[in-house]
């Protein structure tokens, strides 16, 4: 049985403008113990299919279960199973941390549970704010509270809806470190992200999803073994030629150009050379997680 | 503590820990009412025959008391954690709509009680209460608080904007509440008027609750009870339903 089965999943939206389609016919299995990424540009579906799943919207057509639960006719075996990590950075004024876990696990049914909350805390650096107001906490460590929230009632599927998402690199290693250790002890990971290199260093499996259909659903292995060709990559302080600006990925000082074979690195060689852009610490590398998601929406476009 | 019983901590903790807003307050501004209008009206105003002016306010300002807190607690409550987005803890648990209802309902009523508690316990400076039949306050205080606890609950969901919700308070429950005979007794006014103050339901509770401390009342306190009960009756099954489809909650 999988760990959370979406089946024929739509979702239409009213607006102003008229129907919006977020969603279209997603059909997707992830197994008990994956570790799994879903990753999409902005507005693709990932946080509609995430909230369908966790009850906080209604799909339109299909369905979805949890470890066999209909999230509607059996919502509340559903939600007993999960544990959601929210996107937006949300908290209860009038509660301090560890009254927060409290009342989240009694929501839950679970009591006497205060020696998980005491490892929720210490292991995700929260134990010296555990009586501090949620007002009192920077939005890092609000971004641990609700991990720990969504955790306390010990759920055996992990949800996280863009959990590093303008947090510090020293949240992400303790978040990645914590989760890591649960998913090796048995817990199923859904995850969605922007960070595509976290996404590749922790998901077994990754779906893309773009416009509200799946694009590419694979092993993280296989899809980075299918984008065919190689990177060119080097730093330059000069303006590309407009030929290979439009192909190229640039972070700053930081060009990213695919080839297919040497034939046509040779020819981006020889397109900067003509130009006259200085190439300074050049490699040609493998292609990572970043170009085939570029490769599979430009395919889509 | 069950799941429901957690929410319903909840919501009394959230109303205790600012309780000097959400207690203290109300019990304040009805000793002014009843201060200002006892003193001017003592003298002018004949109501029951043998009751003094301020000792017939006294239960009035309690029960508006009692109505106007039970409301503005589960609407204040929903319409911040819907604007504040922290209602998602509540909407990612097990709790079913009954829990929902019983908690955000039964929380209310209780913050309506306290504060009437409080206000009649003040108003004990100003005027001997009488006790004529102490089963029909009960019953009247927990049944308006109820009922305005569940009114609150709807609007609460209904509404997008602290504004929305302000209007509905300030132009549905307030003149319903001041209109409902709570500083007069409808006797006291012309046959038309009369006739539209037994359309308002929130006569009946303030007119029932009267009764149990008088024994008098404008209207027989069995019609108010089945006036309110059924009143009551309606708007929960409309709030349960509201929650069962999680209308505005889960689109």
């Amino acid at each position: 049985m999988p760990a959370v089965s979406f089946q024929a999943v739509s979702k239409t939206f009213t607006t102003p403008k008229g129907p919006f389609q977020a969603l279209n016919d997603v059909s997707l299995d992830i197994e008990e113990g994956e570790f799994f990424g879903l990753l999409g540009p902005n507005g693709a579906g990932k946080t509609t299919l995430i909230s369908i799943l966790a009850g906080l919207a209604r799909a339109s057509s299909g369905r979805v279960t949890v470890l066999g639960h209909d999230v509607q006719s059996d919502y509340a075996a559903a939600r007993r199973k999960l544990g959601v990590v929210p996107q937006e950075l949300v908290f209860d004024p009038f509660f301090n941390v560890r009254e927060s876990l409290r009342i989240q696990a009694g929501y839950f049914g679970v009591k006497n549970n205060e020696s998980w909350i005491d490892e929720l805390l210490e292991n995700l650096g929260l134990a010296d704010k555990a009586t501090a107001n949620m007002r009192q906490l920077s939005g890092g460590m609000k971004r641990r509270v609700l991990v720990a929230q969504a955790l306390v009632h010990k759920p055996p599927i992990i949800v996280l809806d863009e959990p590093t998402a303008g947090v510090d690199v020293e949240l992400r290693q303790t978040l990645w470190h914590f989760v890591a250790r649960l998913n090796k002890e048995g817990h199923t990971v859904l995850l969605t992200t922007h960070y595509l290199e976290e996404a590749e260093a922790l998901c077994s499996r990754i779906a893309m999803l773009k416009s509200g259909s799946i694009v590419a659903l694979s092993a993280t292995s296989e899809l980075l073994q299918a984008a065919s060709g190689s990177v060119l990559q080097f730093k330059t302080d000069a303006a590309l030629p407009p030929a290979l600006a439009a192909v190229a990925r640039v972070t700053g000082r930081i060009v990213q150009l695919p080839a297919h074979d040497a034939a046509e690195i040779e020819s981006h060689l020889a397109a900067l050379r003509v130009a006259g852009v200085p190439v300074n610490d050049m490699e040609i590398r493998r292609p990572d997680l970043e170009d085939v998601f570029l490769q599979v929406m430009g395919e889509h476009a | 503590m069950t799941g429901w019983q957690t929410l319903f901590h909840k919501e009394v903790l959230r109303f205790w820990k600012v309780s000097f807003q959400t207690v203290a307050a109300p019990v304040l501004t009805a000793v002014l009412y009843l201060l200002i209008f006892g003193h001017v009206l003592e003298d002018h105003v004949k109501v029951y025959d043998r009751i003094s002016y301020t000792a017939f306010l006294v239960p009035g300002l309690v029960m508006m008391s009692v109505l106007q807190n039970a409301f503005a607690n589960s609407s204040s409550s929903l319409i911040q954690s819907k604007i504040m987005g922290s209602l998602v803890f509540v909407l990612l648990t097990p709790l079913s709509h009954w829990a929902w209802f019983l908690a955000y309902v039964g929380s209310s009523t209780l913050r309506g009680l306290v504060v009437g508690l409080g206000v009649f316990i003040v108003t004990l400076a100003f005027a001997r209460p009488e006790f004529a039949a102490p089963l029909w306050i009960l019953a009247f205080a927990f049944l308006g608080a109820a009922l305005l606890a569940t009114l609150g609950l709807i609007a609460g969901l209904w509404a997008d904007k602290f504004d929305q919700l302000a209007a509905f308070q300030n132009f549905v429950v307030v003149p319903m509440t001041f209109l409902s005979g709570v500083f007069y007794s409808i006797q006291s006014l012309p046959p038309f008027w009369q006739t539209v103050s037994h359309l308002n339901p929130f006569f009946y509770m303030i007119d029932g609750f009267r009764y149990g401390f008088f024994g008098q009342s404008d209207t027989s306190p069995w019609l108010s009870l089945a006036i309110v009960g059924t009143a009551w009756l309606a708007v929960s099954a409309l709030a349960v339903n509201l929650l069962r489809t999680g209308y505005k909650i889960r689109n």
